[in-house]
């Protein structure tokens, strides 16, 4: 059930991605409805997020929960594609996920360590990552001279713009002062200035499955939950539907 | 009009349909009370972290000197490696008659170490350093003729609990409490220069 | 009857029972107690909690052997037991769903008392060691939550000792010594850890106990209100009552099932409940110096914590709180009808109940929502709308129009 439930969604995702896709890089004002609509038991989905996490992500922020050991094993990675791709020279397969980024470097150039990103997807959501990873654009009143709708003033550079482009932001005009959302910047478009190298759809594809690899960062043990979940209910109704025939039994007695 | 009465058989329409039902309720009920306890006792098992910190280990042995002994830990068990000299090796033989289980018979090692020296490599002895009678750590006496122990000791090993004692390839004396040989783990050698514990090398692969 | 004979019965069973009475235990609790047999939906959630409270022992005690108290070591050993050890992860979901639960299941057994006036006569005591289980068990959840040290868990602890700061004169000494510490620190962590685990459940499985007595005491109510005990047979059987066993066994295993089985949908699917059983701020480790926003407790708390924000002064929303809570514990003495049931009470008391009922549920949601200056108003009604069920009762219950009491329970079989 919840595996047929799974395989539509899959095969509804490239079409969701790509109805979204066609607004996206040149509206973007629905930007806060946006949803990750992640399917965390799309193992393939999963390899390519660890993939896209290790060559992007890993160099900031750890995973400090996770085992590569433990990432082999749930998504299906065999031992010597770990140690070729994923694994850092000198790390052992059992090591916990961590990042090379001194805490005081962190704080010397971001002015904050970078968090460690094991939990991120339970403590913020799928959906508010994948609208950050998607809503950088350029704020050359910044540090880091970009800025992001959902975590505004983040500290955090747009480390993905190779791929996705270079952004710009244009707002509308704020609402007076004393009506409602007066002093908050609405988002009229963006517009990509100097392309990255992933199309918008590759890029989309590109967060989404980041975004899945940290749901599942988030909590290993979801997919075999699910699954075990439904053998539980089935034996449970199965014995509630047994007890009842027998209470009703006994209760022919009562008058 | 009560309706204790009606619990009786007599008064009950179907007393097989009653029997029955209950029968199949206990028997799923029993079922289910074994799925709810697999995960405590499942969660006793070894965990994740035991499971990583327990993988095989390796060391360099070209630099031990001959008679040196290292001890690392693996699996949270002592593990003694021993460079034994040509002659350590040469009297092991002799050391038969006075042995408690000179075959190995009843003592546990891996296949390739159940032989005279027991171990892969003559020169490199692997035991597990916890004495087979209650589990102190046998403590080295290599001299021969040691005085410690007495003028015609063939150099081992002795139990600082209850004086078992052991010879240079870890199997028990008679006269020892103890009543088999030292425990050796699976281990095997990667390159001359290198042991691995925790690992007969015979499977390719992970950790 | 039940004692000589079976101590003179042969072999282990006779030895035991000469020496322990078993099987006379057994047989007056079980089949020779007398239960009304016009038990519906609303009697099932007694022994729903008693399930509950053994589940959160088993699920407890597991934890426990894998949890490691200390600021610098519980969040990481609950990452552990998530992610490492196996089947922690279904250990913890059993254990945080099961706290939920039992405020679902102790609310619904409250409400079954409010509906069929199962605190009167002679059920005072017995509705009095309840009011306590109830408050142990909010003190229980309170010093469970904090112990996986999430940023909640750090900042629902501040808050709450926060108000005990309230109390005249030694409030700021007393939330100093609950802490041990000038803030909510390591030293506050180890000794909820104690109380969580060994003090409050002793003391949680003692008043069960005195529950249990007090209920076989006195015997238990039903919805018509009718006192079974009232009308017996000619062989001293109450004639609208039925053995416990096997009628109540049965029956409360079909409830078992179905409680069982919602439990277990929401455990293996949505253990988090969207956020309601398990926030997301309590995924990022304790940090003093940054509160979530928004702050909210647990939903099972939140009435009361409705409650409190709807008084603009500090002092009297901690009162209004604690008020709150103890208003129950004065139902026996307030209720001045003589009827028990709601099917024989009149639109009076029918009013004032459904009026009650609203505000709970309301206030429950509101406590869950950021403060706004309308959702404060709101509160402020439904907070009048709780309390003036209890403190007109003296009055309204009198002047109810009543309806006739049957002689005997209606049963529909």
């Amino acid at each position: 059930m919840v595996k047929l439930a799974a395989i539509a969604w899959a095969l509804l995702l490239p079409a969701l991605s790509l109805a979204e896709e066609a607004e996206a890089p040149k509206a973007g004002a629905d930007w806060q409805s946006w949803r990750a609509h992640n399917v965390v038991a799309t193992t393939d989905s999963l390899q390519r997020g660890a993939r896209n996490f290790m060559n992007y992500c890993v160099n900031c922020h750890s995973l400090k929960y996770l085992r590569y050991s433990r990432l082999a094993t749930d998504l299906k990675i065999p031992p010597d594609v770990l140690s070729a791709n994923l694994l850092p020279p000198g790390a052992k397969p059992a090591d916990y996920i961590v990042t090379t980024l001194r805490p005081e470097d962190g704080v010397a150039w971001f002015g904050k360590q970078p968090p460690d990103l094991s939990l991120i997807a339970r403590s913020r959501g799928p959906d508010y990552l994948y609208r950050f990873l998607k809503t950088f654009y350029v704020d050359t009143s910044r540090p880091t001279r970009t800025n992001n709708l959902q975590l505004p003033n983040a500290a955090m550079p747009a480390v993905l713009s190779e791929l996705e482009g270079v952004k710009e932001a244009t707002f509308r005009a704020a609402p007076a002062a004393g009506s409602e959302g007066a002093g908050e910047k609405q988002l009229d478009h963006f517009t990509i200035t100097t392309p990255g190298q992933l199309t918008a759809e590759q890029y989309d594809g590109f967060v989404r499955d980041t975004v899945n690899f940290l749901d599942y960062a988030g909590e290993p043990a979801q997919v075999s939950r699910r699954s075990m979940g439904v053998w539980v209910v089935l034996f449970l109704l199965a014995f509630t539907w047994m007890s009842l025939l027998l209470k009703q039994e006994y209760w022919k007695d009562v008058h | 009009m009560t309706d204790a009465a009606a619990m009786t058989e007599d008064n009950v329409s179907d007393p097989g349909r009653r029997k029955f039902l209950t029968a199949a309720t206990s028997a799923t009920a029993a079922v289910g009370v074994v799925f709810a306890a697999t995960p405590f006792v499942e969660s006793w098992v070894p965990s994740e972290r035991a499971k990583a910190l327990g993988v095989p280990i390796s060391l360099p042995i070209d630099k031990l000197d001959p008679g040196q002994m290292l001890i690392v830990t693996w699996r949270k068990q002592p593990i003694y490696v021993i460079k034994r000299t040509p002659e350590m090796v040469a009297n092991l033989a002799a050391n038969d008659s006075h042995l408690k289980d000179p075959k190995s018979q009843d003592s546990e090692q891996p296949a390739y170490a159940q032989n005279e020296m027991r171990s892969r490599r003559p020169d490199i002895a692997v035991l597990i350093g916890i004495c087979t009678h209650l589990g102190c750590l046998p403590k080295q006496f290599f001299d021969t003729g040691d005085p410690a122990i007495g003028t015609d000791w063939p150099g081992g090993f002795r139990c600082p609990c209850h004086g078992s004692r052991f010879d240079m390839a870890g199997r028990v004396f008679e006269g020892s409490p103890a009543s088999a040989n030292l425990r050796i783990p699976p281990y095997n050698f990667p390159d001359a220069a290198t042991l691995r514990i925790g690992d007969d090398g015979a499977t390719s692969g992970a950790a | 009857m039940a004692a000589p004979a079976s101590a003179s019965k042969p072999g282990l069973w006779g030895w035991i029972n000469k020496r322990l009475p078993v099987e006379q235990f057994t047989r007056s609790q079980l089949l020779e107690y007398y239960a009304p047999k016009n038990f519906n939906f609303w009697y099932f959630f007694g022994s729903l909690a008693l399930l509950v409270l053994v589940m959160q022992l088993a699920t407890g005690i597991f934890l426990t052997m894998f949890y490691k108290p200390g600021e610098a070591t519980a969040f990481d050993s609950v990452e552990f037991i998530m992610r490492e050890v196996n089947y922690g992860w279904l250990l913890r979901y059993l254990h945080t769903t099961g706290a939920s639960a039992f405020f679902v299941v102790v609310y619904l057994h409250m409400y079954r008392a409010l509906m069929y006036g199962s605190y009167k006569t002679p059920r005072e005591l017995l509705w009095l060691f309840g009011m306590l289980i109830y408050l142990v068990l909010m003190a229980e959840a309170f010093l469970g939550y904090v112990l996986p040290w999430g940023n909640m868990s750090f900042w629902a602890a501040t808050v709450i000792i926060n108000l005990f700061s309230t109390i005249p004169v030694i409030g700021p000494a007393v939330v100093e010594w609950i802490r041990g510490d000038y803030g909510i620190a390591d030293s506050t962590l180890n000794r909820f850890f104690a109380l969580h685990v060994v003090a409050v459940p002793l003391i949680l499985l003692l008043l069960v106990a005195l529950h249990l007595v007090a209920l076989r005491q006195v015997g238990s109510n039903n919805p018509d209100g009718v006192e079974i005990k009232e009308r017996k047979g000619a062989d001293g059987k109450p004639l609208d009552g039925i053995p416990f066993h096997p009628y109540y066994t049965v029956k409360d295993i079909v409830g078992v099932g179905v409680f069982l089985t919602l439990f277990s949908v929401v455990v293996f699917f949505v253990p988090t409940l969207g956020k309601l059983f398990m926030e997301e701020a309590n995924f990022e480790p304790a940090n003093p110096l940054s509160t979530p926003d928004p702050i909210t407790p647990s939903w099972y708390f939140t009435p009361y914590y409705a409650m409190l924000r709807a008084v603009p002064n500090q002092r009297l929303g901690a009162l209004l709180l604690l008020l709150g809570v103890l208003a129950y514990f004065f139902l026996p003495w307030l209720d001045r009808s003589p009827v028990k049931s709601v099917r024989y009470r009149g639109w009076i008391f029918k009013s004032f109940l459904t009026v009650f009922t609203i505000s709970f549920l309301a206030l429950m949601y509101l406590g869950l929502q950021e403060v706004s200056i309308g959702r404060t108003i709101a509160a402020r009604i439904f907070s009048v709308g709780y309390f003036s069920f209890f403190i007109l009762m003296p009055w309204y219950s009198r002047w109810d129009p009543v309806k006739p009491v049957p002689q005997r329970v209606k049963y529909h079989g």
